[in-house]
């Protein structure tokens, strides 16, 4: 009898996995299309400066994803990254511009310091404050771009005023590979494995699925939720050294409104909205697949004003999807359990 | 203040709305005391108009948030109002015509919202930061970035206007009137108890026969509908129909909201509270105006104060536990000790 049950449990287990990679093809499906589509209506489209530009593109938005990933598979969520990229990358432009000898790992190294300290600041209010994250992140969005904006005032930061070396670094790339691109693939490698293999991202996953249980069971609830948030940070001050080395131009708008953008990424590539379940590697596609829409709708001449309403759309889409899986999935196991019985 | 014993008391007695109400009575006056031209006539109607579409949209939102929901696509559902407004005119519609088709346009977003969360079951604040991007997307992809302002100059007066020239601004009428229903649906009607009920656990409003999908799904209607109206006066009062209208409004509404002692986790709160609330926001960033802090520089205060105003009860809580605790360790009746 006991058997039985597990043979099911098993089983139904399967099919949750195999509906999760189902997403993940539906991605790359959808990729699929619509590259195929766009290039054959404009050639262009598949040309190495266009491929170039959605790889940069989407090296910065997969970083942000990620660290979004993280924090609402712990069933939180980090509204605050648009502006703590902002806050990054033109601290880090400026500290540049002052000394125009700084290697570029340091620049990186410095960006991933101030997002690091913006998303303390959220974990701390989050974990200590017992406030909502979403009331956390939406204040601090505001407050972290409030203080850019006191900062930076009017003043902009050009191209031309940012060493050679340092914008030269957009260009780089390792065997063909521009260093952005591998920077972002290094972040969702590393965490990906990480929540995957290590104690510390399987606890993330329970904390999302059941935190009453996850505390319970002994795991460190305030802890690990302090460094989701931590990370979520220090990935979007990464994210904004990424953004001032590929624009080199940076205002006090930097980056204003990407937490849309990231929260559908993450939701579009499976990382369900009630915390426990998806991948960083969903993320990444999701990222990917929303900066291939902005660029095919330039390419295909379609209005750009378009693209937050498709934004919009996904999200719902991804939501209400997930939604449907999951209840038939508990149909599913309903159903199992009443045969067996 | 809390050295003083009768704010003390007074918040003991009525809790956070009594406190919030004495807060802003106090930041009017010592805005008016210390602030240059923060009391004259022409600074309190500006501070009206600015008041305006933010006290609009609190009003529903304190239903939405007491129920446990959230609304946070109002200011795209402003802004894609604005748009359609500016669009329907161009066209060459009356404008007596487009502004009841706004307000509908307004309850049928809601009524998205509302079909979302009540019969998808999906999370509120999942769906609105979904139709938040969807709704703006819209508003920029029916006006783009350009701007219509060319609208009749006897809509456009009025709005800016005040009743017969007097002191009191024409807007705060359609205000006070929806201000009244609001405080009387949620304080004296049946439908205002199964607010609370569902707020503060909604099985056991289920059980107890509120029709709580029923009931979420007008209040996302109205909140919609009272955002299509804000749109509506938003752009005659600028005399401006642009996509980005309220952009990043959703932010003071709820501040507002939660300063003015809504509880985010539902079941708690009171309209009083929240219109002091607003009074409060709307006060403070005149004030700040007025001294020429930039308007980016103020998000810093709107920011920090919407999280202040649910971090400050929750270190309440804490620090009175803390005090029960140690009382009980202290009493000689302890069977511990």
């Amino acid at each position: 009898m006991s058997t039985v049950t597990t043979a099911g449990a098993t089983a139904a287990g399967g099919r949750i996995g195999a509906l999760l990679r189902v997403r993940e093809l539906g991605i790359v499906l959808a990729l699929a299309v619509l590259v195929g589509y766009t290039a054959f209506v404009n050639p262009r489209f598949l040309s190495g400066q266009s491929v170039r530009d959605i790889l940069l593109g989407t090296a910065i938005l997969a970083v942000l994803a990620v660290g979004q990933a993280i924090v609402i598979i712990t069933r939180n969520i980090d509204l605050s990254v648009g502006s703590v990229l902002g806050l990054s990358a033109f601290a880090v432009g400026t500290v540049v511009q002052d000394n125009p000898g700084m290697p570029v790992f340091v620049a990186l190294l410095l960006g991933i310091a101030i997002g690091g300290v913006c998303g303390l600041v959220n974990a701390v209010l989050v974990r200590y404050g017992r406030v909502p994250a979403l009331v956390v992140t939406l204040g601090t969005l505001y407050v972290f771009r409030g203080i850019t904006y006191s900062w930076a005032g009017g003043q902009q930061i050009t191209a031309d005023e940012l060493p050679k070396r340092f914008l030269g670094f957009a260009g780089e790339s390792v065997l063909g590979v521009p260093w952005l691109v591998v920077i972002a693939l290094l972040v969702v490698a590393v965490a990906g494995v990480v929540l995957r293999n290590y104690r510390v991202g399987r606890e993330l996953y329970a904390m999302g699925s059941n935190p009453e249980a996850a505390t319970l069971a002994g795991i460190r609830v305030g802890r690990n939720t302090l460094g989701a948030f931590a990370v979520s940070g220090a990935l979007a001050g990464l994210a904004g050294v990424l953004f001032a080395v590929r624009f080199g131009t940076i205002d006090a708008a930097a980056g204003t409104g990407y937490e849309l953008n990231v929260v559908a990424a993450a939701v579009v590539g499976g990382v369900a909205v009630f915390g426990g379940s998806g991948t960083v590697w969903g993320a990444a596609l999701g990222a990917l697949l929303l900066t291939v829409i902005g660029n095919a709708l330039a390419v295909l001449d379609i209005n750009q004003f378009w693209q937050q309403a498709i934004v919009g759309a996904l999200i719902l889409l991804a939501i209400g999807v997930d939604r449907l899986v999951a209840a038939r999935t508990a149909r599913a196991l309903k159903n199992r359990n009443g045969h067996v019985r | 203040m809390s050295d003083n014993p009768v704010a003390r008391r007074l918040s003991r007695v009525a809790g956070w709305d009594a406190a919030i109400i004495v807060v802003a009575i106090l930041a009017l006056v010592v805005a008016g005391g210390a602030v240059e031209n923060f009391a004259t006539t022409r600074n309190v109607g500006f501070l009206v108009l600015d008041l305006l579409p933010i006290a609009l949209l609190a009003l529903p939102m304190t239903l939405v948030i007491i129920t446990g929901e959230i609304d946070l696509s109002v200011a795209s559902t402003l802004g894609l109002t604005s748009a359609v407004l500016g669009s329907l005119w161009n066209s060459g519609m009356a404008i007596e015509t487009i502004i009841p088709l706004c307000v509908l346009l307004g309850a049928v977003l809601g009524a998205v919202n509302g079909v979302f969360v009540t019969v998808f079951r999906l999370p509120s604040l999942a769906v609105t930061i979904g139709t938040m991007a969807l709704f703006r997307g819209l508003a920029f992809v029916v006006l783009g970035d350009s701007a219509v302002a060319d609208f009749p100059a006897a809509f456009t007066g009025w709005a800016t206007g005040t009743i017969g020239d007097g002191p009191v601004p024409n807007v705060l009428v359609p205000l006070l009137v929806l201000a009244a229903v609001f405080v009387v649906v949620l304080h004296a009607t049946p439908v205002g108890r199964a607010v609370f009920a569902a707020g503060a656990s909604e099985q056991t409003a289920r059980f107890s026969g509120v029709r709580v999908d029923r009931l979420k799904f007008w209040l996302f209607v109205a909140s919609g509908a009272v955002a299509g109206l804000a749109g509506v006066l938003w752009t005659l009062r600028y005399s401006s129909a642009r996509a980005d209208n309220g952009f990043g409004l959703e932010l003071a509404v709820v501040a507002a909201v939660l300063l003015g002692g809504v509880s985010i986790f539902g079941g708690k709160g009171a309209m009083p509270g929240v219109l002091a609330g607003v009074l409060l926001l709307a006060t403070v960033q005149n004030a700040l105006r007025l001294e020429d802090v930039s308007n980016e520089a103020l998000n810093i205060v709107t920011g920090a104060l919407l999280i202040v105003s649910v971090l400050l009860p929750n270190i309440g809580r804490s620090v009175r536990a803390a005090t029960h605790r140690r009382r009980l360790r202290q009493s000689p009746t302890d069977p511990i000790s």
